[in-house]
């Protein structure tokens, strides 16, 4: 098992090296300069105070060197200044705003976890009943529904038309003066709309996959055998099908993460909710280099993250890998 | 007839998933004949008319008739899937061909790069591309076509691998057959089933895709109608004008949902495992 995690460990660094050059090159060759923003912002600037700025920015620099530079500071945490007017360091602009996205992806994939497993066997073990094909129906309009279209109805649903949950942001107006469990209680009911439209596919997705995993599973020869030792049906399901049927589902979820993460640009500014994801659509809009860098790498290594973890939790969890890696 | 029964009975999700997409795509293009309205006639008496018989789905702002825009807008959002979807497919069929059959020090090359492209959140990638290079309809299919061909390559690699040792392509390697040709006349068209099935629910992705970078204003721009921002124009006027953004959403969801079935149903189609059982 150590071996095993010192060389997915000593793996990742490739991947990460490669990771920051995708980001770096994609920010580098794309047209236009935060300089020529404020150049149309201004016109009486001169070439000389463009090249005062490009100088800087290090934009003067030849590329390799800029990457070179970009990297060894990243190495020391240092994703350098935003452009934005304020100039504040780019890491403590993330790090206010990452961990109300982390919250609401936690919360969503707990929610996709709780809903889509017990839908996902429950639609395996009553195979092709009415239920069955309920649940798929379901499954199909749940892959195919647009996620902030589906929020902005709900939002206007419940939020408007009903008034029972609060449409946008995170609390209410009088957060100051409320109790602590109030307090909390406020924060569910702001949460809860933005959660349960980031969970909306990985339900749909996850159970799916749960329902085909159990079937497989229940056909396989231990199963029958099971059956022919007369163990009741209920041990039988959830606790030897089940185990099996749950292994691949943990390797899907680390593959979601990118998918969570990706969707919480557009649930954050469907809520405005001021999580990484909005925070990553205000750099995209005033080109704030240095802001979106690091956040493409940040959402990156946090995948990257998310991937091991999952990996080596089925590992952990899977008795032939577990004891092939001693 | 009897064809069809038998198709109903073996393969629903094919022929509902084909229906929906077949009637989507044909309505997109004869919009011209089918639409009652031009799409982009002003008419100032007729502004936020809710559904009716004559304006199926309503009007907007302007007066224009949002069921004659909408279809037009299906030709532009379901453009925007093929294009890009072809993109993926070139680029993942060739990249798989190049690991699955070259093998060795090409296959570890083309497998890093791939892993390393899936550990972003593509999103993000689009976003800060499509933003820097201003959201322009060609740009927006380049861009989605350049971030999804991942999973195509994974897909062709891991058949072209399964092929290499059948007994017909040790045939054509003995009998001299040119790499190129092994692979476009011998390999791909047995990994076809596989690939067609990845492309359908590509189109879907691609459509989602598009709605979701307009509902950022980062999609095809007006006065190009898309559903994607047919929606988000109507976003505004919600409250007393539900149907601007309701119809338009419906549209996507009826139309991911079709090809998605498609994509299921070919899938079924194609499985051995499954047609024996049937």
């Amino acid at each position: 098992m150590k071996t095993y995690l010192l060389r997915r460990l000593v793996g990742l660094i490739p991947l990460l090296l490669g990771i920051t050059l995708i980001s770096f090159g994609m920010m580098h060759l794309a047209p236009g300069e935060p300089t020529v923003v404020g150049q149309e912002l201004n016109p009486k600037i001169s070439a000389e105070d463009i090249e005062r700025l490009r100088s800087y920015y290090g934009l003067d620099k030849p590329l390799y060197e800029q990457y070179w530079n970009w990297l060894s500071r990243m190495a020391q945490l240092d994703f350098g200044d935003s452009f934005a007017s304020d100039h504040r360091p780019v890491l403590d602009k993330i790090v206010e705003r990452i961990p109300v996205t982390l919250w609401i992806n936690v919360l969503a994939m707990g929610l996709i976890l709780a809903i889509a497993i017990p839908l996902g066997v429950a639609a395996a073990v009553r195979h092709d009943s009415r239920f069955d094909r309920l649940t798929t129906i379901a499954v199909f309009i749940g892959f195919a529904v647009p996620s902030f279209w589906l929020g902005l109805l709900l939002m206007i649903g419940l939020g408007v038309n009903l008034n029972w949950l609060p449409v946008s942001g995170m609390h209410n107006y009088d957060w100051q003066t409320m109790g602590y469990w109030q307090q909390q209680w406020d924060l569910l009911q702001h949460l809860l709309l933005p959660v349960f439209i980031s969970a909306i596919g990985g339900i749909a997705g996850i159970s799916r996959f749960m329902r085909s995993g159990m079937l497989e599973v229940i056909r396989a020869d231990y199963v029958t055998t099971a059956r022919a030792m007369g163990i009741p049906e209920g041990q039988i399901r959830y606790r030897y099908a089940l185990r099996n049927a749950l292994l691949p589902i943990i390797t899907l979820l680390g593959l979601s993460i990118p998918g969570l993460i990706g969707g919480s640009v557009i649930v954050e500014q469907l809520f405005s909710i001021p999580g990484m994801g909005l925070l990553f659509y205000e750099s995209v809009m005033s080109r704030d280099y240095p802001l979106v860098m690091a956040i493409t790498v940040i959402g990156a290594v946090l995948t990257l993250l998310g991937n091991l973890a999952a990996d080596l939790s089925y590992a952990l969890a899977d008795p032939r890998i577990r004891h092939s890696h001693k | 007839m009897k064809q069809l029964a038998y198709l109903l009975n073996k393969a629903p999700l094919l022929l509902l998933g084909g229906g929906i997409v077949s009637v989507v795509v044909v309505a997109a293009l004869l919009a011209p004949l089918i639409a009652p309205f031009d799409p982009v006639r002003i008419d100032v008496h007729q502004i936020l008319m809710p559904p009716s018989l004559t304006h199926w789905c309503g009007t907007d702002t302007l007066g224009r008739d949002l069921f004659s825009r909408m279809l037009y807008g299906a030709r532009v959002s379901l453009a925007v899937g093929f294009v890009a979807v072809g993109i993926s497919l070139i680029i993942g069929v060739a990249l798989g061909a190049v690991a699955g059959h070259l093998g060795g020090r090409w296959d570890t090359a083309v497998m890093r790069a791939t892993d390393m492209v899936l550990c972003f959140p593509t999103f993000f990638l689009i976003l800060a591309v499509i933003a820097f290079l201003e959201p322009s309809i060609w740009n927006i299919m380049i861009v989605i076509g350049l971030t999804s061909w991942m999973g195509v390559t994974r897909l062709v690699r891991a058949e072209f691998l399964s092929l290499r040792e059948r007994e017909f392509v040790h045939a054509a390697k003995a009998l001299g057959v040119s790499d190129l040709r092994l692979i476009w006349s011998y390999l791909l068209p047995n990994a076809m089933g596989p690939i067609l099935v990845s492309t359908v629910l590509g189109i879907a992705g691609a459509v989602l895709t598009e709605s979701g970078l307009s509902f950022l204003g980062l999609g095809v721009q007006p006065p190009d109608p898309s559903w994607g921002n047919i929606l988000i124009e109507g976003k505004d006027n919600i409250q007393i004008a539900w149907w601007l953004s309701f119809y338009p959403g419906l549209a996507i969801l009826i139309t991911v949902l079709g090809y998605n079935l498609l994509g299921e149903g070919l899938r079924d189609w194609f499985d051995p495992r499954l047609q024996q059982r049937k």
